[in-house]
């Protein structure tokens, strides 16, 4: 099926050219970084994970909001989203391979990396999160591929297949809180100490994924001829809603336990990304931008005629997408490591060249994404004509 | 200079017993990689080589009276350690093994703003605690950290990935990333020590290369008997008498890691 991507319009093409372009700079880039160092970076003894990290979690949690159309067509059986079952499984392709290229491109000793194979250590959170994220692209590769060249072929999906989707929606759940796992575990980590971080990360996950999932519908309808449907996108929209609402309830629980306990540890990191610590205020615009965001959103998806009307609700996904992206993408990772263990207040702020690298990886996985969803469509228009 | 010297011969005596009596109750209680670890280390134990079970160091922070009593135990560590110097160059890529902090980043939740003034001006020696639960080890994906047999937690430079895990799982800021080559930053190298490559973890390795050769930490060495070092678990050894006559307090010994650096204060 891979020959349906080489064949598409001029604007596909532009499109595409636009990615590779973006890859090269990141390329180009990748190796300065990895002949001078990760110095290159904003990163820095106190803060050690920065913008990378933050966007492979983030990114994990799209590629868990996928399960949001999976689970409901093979555990509900709503019809309606075997339709775009392919498209959540795509993204999901997509955002693992993002996932996994950030943290390649966050280790010190990138040509190393096997030794986490060589050298297995189960009692590391970061040995299982290397399984399961591994594990949840496979499976979605397998299913995604079965599931298309089935219907490419007008039959039904084979009968073995039927396991490995079953597999995949608890899997989902787990990449997320595995990856959840890798921060609250950790002592003297006041910010990330708590038990609903697993819950908060799913919660808005399953926002995230969605809302960029409306989005990519909304634009694939306008950009061929395969229509992912109206009752689809409204059922979405109400996953949505849901999860964003969820996600900001988590958030309060938090919020209510830090303050009222008003133990400094798990405190002074929240004072720090919502009012400043001792004069450093760098993510305090970022912070009080995301609780708008997601508040806003949360109101405008609440009113039914909002939602439905298909213009205004890309408004919301996109505040949706953009409050969870500050939260989980900038926020949670510096918030953790500000102020440092001995209580000193030593900020970041990414670089230029990190920058770079990061778009880099974002280019890369939405070539995959790209040539993954052309695929699909093509094979839903044949079908269709 | 007096103690640490006679601590030396006692902890010697008492190894040359361990190895002959106590072999099975030491490997009973070492970690699963112990062997391959201090092989890896490219330690080779010597005869005179000192044991413990658990290290361990008690700072008496009495005989300190300012930050310039503390230099020369911080220089000579780095010196021979090859630390790189990074504060003239960038302070964002600043390494360090044993260092000074002040009574409120040393003890955080712990100072009350109405601290006694020497305690509240003196200054802290911080290091690795080489902690009995380490998180640090807990988390590393590659077991590049590791807890020796004698409770030393120690690093593999050429296993490391650099992915850092364990610098977010130390309570204590004690790991250092190599965030470019130090090389050109290390001003006087010594040839004993292996320097580092860009990429990796590092931190205080209580000395395991002095050890192996029968001598103390080099910092326990310049500090002029200020600090004592010394097998936790052997009543007799100089740390157990100083913990049993005085007052001492451990960084964030709440959190379960079993910090091993006690402070006389
Ligand atoms: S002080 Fe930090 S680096 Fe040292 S053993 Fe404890 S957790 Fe590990
Ligand atoms: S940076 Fe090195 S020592 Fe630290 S956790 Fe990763 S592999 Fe282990
Ligand atoms: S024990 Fe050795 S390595 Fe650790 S701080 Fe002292 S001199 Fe440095």
């Amino acid at each position: 099926m891979l020959e349906l991507a080489l064949k598409g319009s001029k604007k596909y093409y532009g499109w595409v050219a636009v990615l590779l372009g973006g890859i090269s700079v990141g390329f180009a880039v990748y190796l300065w970084q990895l002949n001078f160092g990760l110095g290159l970076t904003g990163m820095h003894r106190d803060v050690s994970w920065g913008f990378y990290i933050a966007q492979f979690t983030f990114l994990v949690g799209v590629a868990a909001g996928g399960v949001m159309v999976v689970l409901p067509y093979y555990l509900h059986h709503y019809k309606a989203f075997g339709k775009i079952t392919i498209l959540g499984e795509f993204l999901a392709i997509s955002a693992i391979t993002m996932c996994l290229l950030f943290i390649i491109v966050d280790l010190g000793q990138p040509m190393r990396a096997l030794n986490v194979i060589l050298h297995p250590t189960p009692k590391s959170i970061l040995f299982w999160d290397m399984i399961v994220l591994n594990g949840y692209l496979f499976l979605n590769i397998i299913i995604g591929w079965q599931v298309l060249e089935a219907e490419r072929n007008a039959v039904a999906p084979p009968k073995w297949l039927k396991p490995f989707i079953y597999l995949s929606i608890p899997w989902a759940v787990g990449i997320h809180t595995v990856t959840a796992y890798l921060y609250c575990g950790l002592p003297g980590r006041g910010f990330w100490l708590t038990a609903i971080l697993a819950p908060r990360f799913l919660s808005s996950a399953f926002a995230a994924g969605p809302a960029l999932l409306i989005l990519l519908c909304l634009i694939i309808r306008k950009m061929t001829k395969f229509d992912p449907g109206k009752e689809q996108i409204q059922s979405l929209a109400k996953i949505v809603t849901y999860a964003i609402i969820i996600n900001v309830f988590f958030l309060l629980c938090e919020v209510f336990v830090v303050f009222y306990s008003r133990i400094p540890e798990h405190m002074d990191h929240l004072t720090y990304l919502f009012y400043g610590l001792q004069g450093h205020s760098a993510l305090v615009p970022w912070m009080w931008t995301s609780m708008s965001l997601m508040g806003i959103a949360i109101i405008l998806l609440l009113i039914p005629s909002v939602r439905a009307n298909e213009s205004l609700l890309a408004i919301c996904c996109v505040l949706v997408f953009c409050g969870t992206w500050i939260d989980k993408g900038l926020g949670m990772i510096s918030g953790g490591f500000v102020p440092n263990p001995l209580h000193q207040v030593n900020e970041y702020a990414p670089t230029i060249p990190e920058l770079a690298i990061t778009l880099g990886v974002y280019a890369t996985g939405f070539f995959v994404l790209t040539v993954l969803f052309k695929i699909a469509v093509t094979v839903k228009e044949e079908a269709a004509a | 200079m007096e103690n640490s010297r006679r601590d030396f011969l006692k902890i010697a005596g008492i190894s040359a017993l361990a190895v002959a009596g106590a072999e099975p109750v030491l490997n009973a209680f070492a970690s699963e990689h112990g062997e391959e670890a201090s092989k890896a280390a490219g330690f080779q134990k010597e005869e005179k080589a000192l044991t413990a079970k658990q290290w361990a160091m008690v700072i008496d922070t009495r005989k300190f009276k300012s930050a310039k009593d503390l230099e020369p135990i911080i220089e000579v560590c780095h010196k021979i350690h090859n630390v790189p110097d990074f504060s003239k160059e960038n302070k964002r890529h600043i390494i360090k093994w044993i260092w000074e902090e002040e009574y409120k980043h040393a003890f955080p939740g712990d100072a009350s703003g109405f601290t006694d003034e020497r305690i509240e001006h003196l200054p802290f020696l911080v290091l690795c605690n080489h902690c009995e639960e380490p998180p640090c080890v807990r988390a590393c994906p590659t077991k590049a950290t590791f807890k020796r047999e004698d409770g030393i937690v120690l690093m593999d430079f050429h296993r490391c990935i650099g992915c850092r895990f364990c610098m977010a799982a130390c309570p204590y800021g004690s790991r250092s990333f190599n965030f470019r080559d130090p090389r050109p930053f290390i001003e006087e190298r010594n040839p004993q020590f292996p320097t580092r490559m860009k990429g990796v973890v590092e931190k205080c390795n209580f000395c395991a290369e002095r050890l192996a050769a029968g001598q103390v930490p080099a910092c326990v060495e310049a500090s002029k008997g200020a600090i004592a070092f010394g097998d936790l678990y052997d009543p007799e050894s100089e740390v157990r008498k100083l913990l049993k006559s005085n007052y001492t307090i451990r960084r964030k010994a709440g959190l379960g890691t079993g910090p091993t650096i006690y402070y006389i204060v």
